[in-house]
């Protein structure tokens, strides 16, 4: 073999393990998603998405626990989103380059990093405790805050990063002051990369069951909370609690539980995807 | 190199009030404003001097050309007469700049409002990810005009003079992104036209366009003289020798040392009988 049969043959045997490779990729990720489906689509029918559970979730939905998931995510959002973003403009717009600031991205990376059971812990000792807000939902949101906090203080700057020096340039030699320029192009600019960049992080936070295992978790509830300091069940603390206490547990409701809490979290984040493809056609550069 | 003070005498143009005629009639007052005056500035990065002891005076309703080798502080130099070094950090300016006899590096200008004064176009296109019409209405919005007649007037208005208007108007409301570059370019002058500038700063406005496009943007500056003073720094001599009336040469010698203003005259002047030999071999190409 010469020297360009030879390269020919390597680029061919590059293309072939990496496209190998991110089949395997696809191949998993649907390997999971058929079997949830195959073992929960039975139990799917409208009364097990608005019914309470009855017999110790043998029987009956888990509509309380859905209820109790979607009052979770949208606490956290209220807590997380305003903090995040707005910590993420101050950096990436506004933070000086000393010290402090390099502290404040090396405390970010450090939470990324927590285990979700200590911030469950960390959540027990200060909301339920020492805030005492007891074993609520609104605990719970703000511990799911704490996790989810680092992803949008992360998102929000990458996006802002983004958006060319020029545009900004462009809105001071315009007399606009920088505040001005930073609500008027730079954050409509970015926006697709913090909705969606969010949405991921509030989509994992929704599948957490550690963080509110002892902050918001109740076993068994006959209906919606009624406010953020009611306990609340949740979709995959329904599933830990079942299979871990409930003796004779039915197989069928549990991978219909799984298949909703799979299937919201999908939807959500492939319609976050769709809208920010859509959004990226509009703003090039 | 001491010429920069004769220029003064030779290119002051006397003031007058100047009227431009609009096509619906109405008459924008313009009063004849827009006069720099540059004494002593230098420009450091940090500790690195890179630009010292510029003289300078920029008549009203004039093209003034800034040309020089790449990196000799032309755009530097460019971004003290809208305080845009201020953005950047770490960048000191001294000396002293007037516009109109007012101290503009003084606390009590404040650049914001100084930039709705002295507006700038960029090297590259940069239109805001919005409609055509947001676009050009986003300096008036910043001034705090609201009345949708008002802001028709401005957009209408300042399409007509960066001559974009017979191509857009049918629509308006179109994205920005979808024009070609040298329409983008000149939505970004109608952009800088709308806040009513006395000054309008170029840097390398046509570099990133190409011929038809450049000679479209050249036009438009021909035309805008008599309302707006203009100082452009292009690398393109040919473009200064067409469209400017001084022109300022630049030059930094060595690394070592800040760059100079080397001669600034009658644009007919440095490109025939330049004083300096400097300018000429820069002219001529056999340097830079």
């Amino acid at each position: 073999m010469n020297r360009v049969q030879r390269a020919r043959f390597a680029e061919k045997v590059a293309k072939t393990v990496l496209g190998l490779m991110a089949v395997i990729v696809l191949v998993t990720a649907a390997a999971v998603f058929i079997y949830i489906v195959s073992k929960g689509y039975r139990a799917i029918s409208w009364e097990f998405l608005t019914t309470r559970p009855l017999k110790l979730g043998r029987e009956g939905g888990i509509g309380p626990a859905i209820g109790g998931t979607l009052w979770l995510v949208s606490l956290t959002a209220f807590f997380t989103l305003p903090i995040g973003i707005l910590a993420g403009v101050y950096l990436s717009e506004y933070a000086p380059r000393n010290m402090l600031t390099r502290s404040i991205r090396l405390a970010i990376t450090n939470m990324a990093g927590v285990p979700s059971i200590v911030y469950g812990l960390f959540g027990l000792a200060m909301f339920v405790m020492l805030a005492n807000f007891k074993v609520s939902a609104l605990s719970g949101a703000l511990t799911l805050a704490c996790m989810t906090l680092p992803v949008v203080i992360t998102v929000t700057e990458e996006a802002l990063r983004q958006v060319p020096q020029d545009l900004r340039h462009a809105s001071l030699a315009l007399g606009s002051t920088k505040w001005r320029t930073i609500r008027k192009v730079v954050l409509p600019a970015s926006m697709p990369g913090i909705v969606t960049g969010s949405i991921l992080g509030l989509a994992r936070a929704a599948g957490e069951t550690a963080p509110i295992l002892f902050t918001a978790a109740v076993f068994m509830s006959p209906q919606l909370p009624r406010s953020p300091l009611d306990r609340v069940m949740a979709l995959p603390y329904h599933i830990y609690a079942e299979v871990t206490s409930v003796p004779n547990w039915s197989e069928n409701l549990i991978w219909g539980t799984a298949l909703v809490l799979v299937a919201g979290i999908s939807i959500v984040s492939v319609a976050a995807g769709v809208w920010r493809s859509i959004q990226r056609r509009k703003i090039r550069w | 190199m001491v010429n920069a003070l004769n220029v003064e005498l030779r290119t002051t143009a006397m003031p007058s009030l100047v009227m431009t005629e609009r096509e619906n009639d109405t008459v924008v007052a313009a009063d004849a404003s827009g006069s720099f005056t540059l004494s002593e500035v230098s420009v450091a990065y940090g500790r690195d001097l890179v630009i010292e002891g510029v003289d300078m005076y920029v008549a009203p309703r004039s093209v003034t050309a800034l040309i020089g080798p790449s990196g000799c502080g032309k755009s530097t130099l460019l971004r003290c007469l809208n305080r845009m070094n201020d953005e950047l950090g770490n960048v000191k300016v001294g000396g002293r700049i007037t516009l109109d006899g007012q101290d503009i590096m003084g606390r009590d200008t404040d650049p914001v409002e100084l930039r709705m004064r002295v507006g700038q176009v960029f090297q590259r296109p940069n239109p805001f990810p919005m409609s055509i019409y947001d676009n050009v209405a986003y300096g008036p919005r910043t001034q705090g005009i609201r009345k949708h007649s008002e802001l028709d007037d401005l957009v209408e208005d300042s399409l007509r003079r960066s001559a974009l208007y017979e191509e857009v108007k049918k629509n308006l409301k179109k994205h920005a992104f979808e024009l070609s570059g040298g329409q983008q370019q000149r939505l970004c002058i109608a952009r800088a036209l709308a806040t009513m500038p006395e000054v309008l700063l170029m840097d390398e406005p046509a570099s990133a366009l190409d011929p038809i496009s450049t000679q479209q943007i050249e036009d438009t500056i021909a035309e805008l003289k008599s309302s707006v003073t203009i100082v452009i720094v292009t690398h393109n001599m040919q473009q200064a020798a067409r469209i400017s009336d001084q022109t300022a040469f630049m030059l930094r010698e060595s690394m070592e040392e800040p760059a100079h203003l080397i001669e600034m005259s009658e644009t007919k002047k440095i490109f025939t009988n330049p004083d300096d030999k400097r300018t000429e071999s820069y002219i001529t190409g056999r340097f830079g």
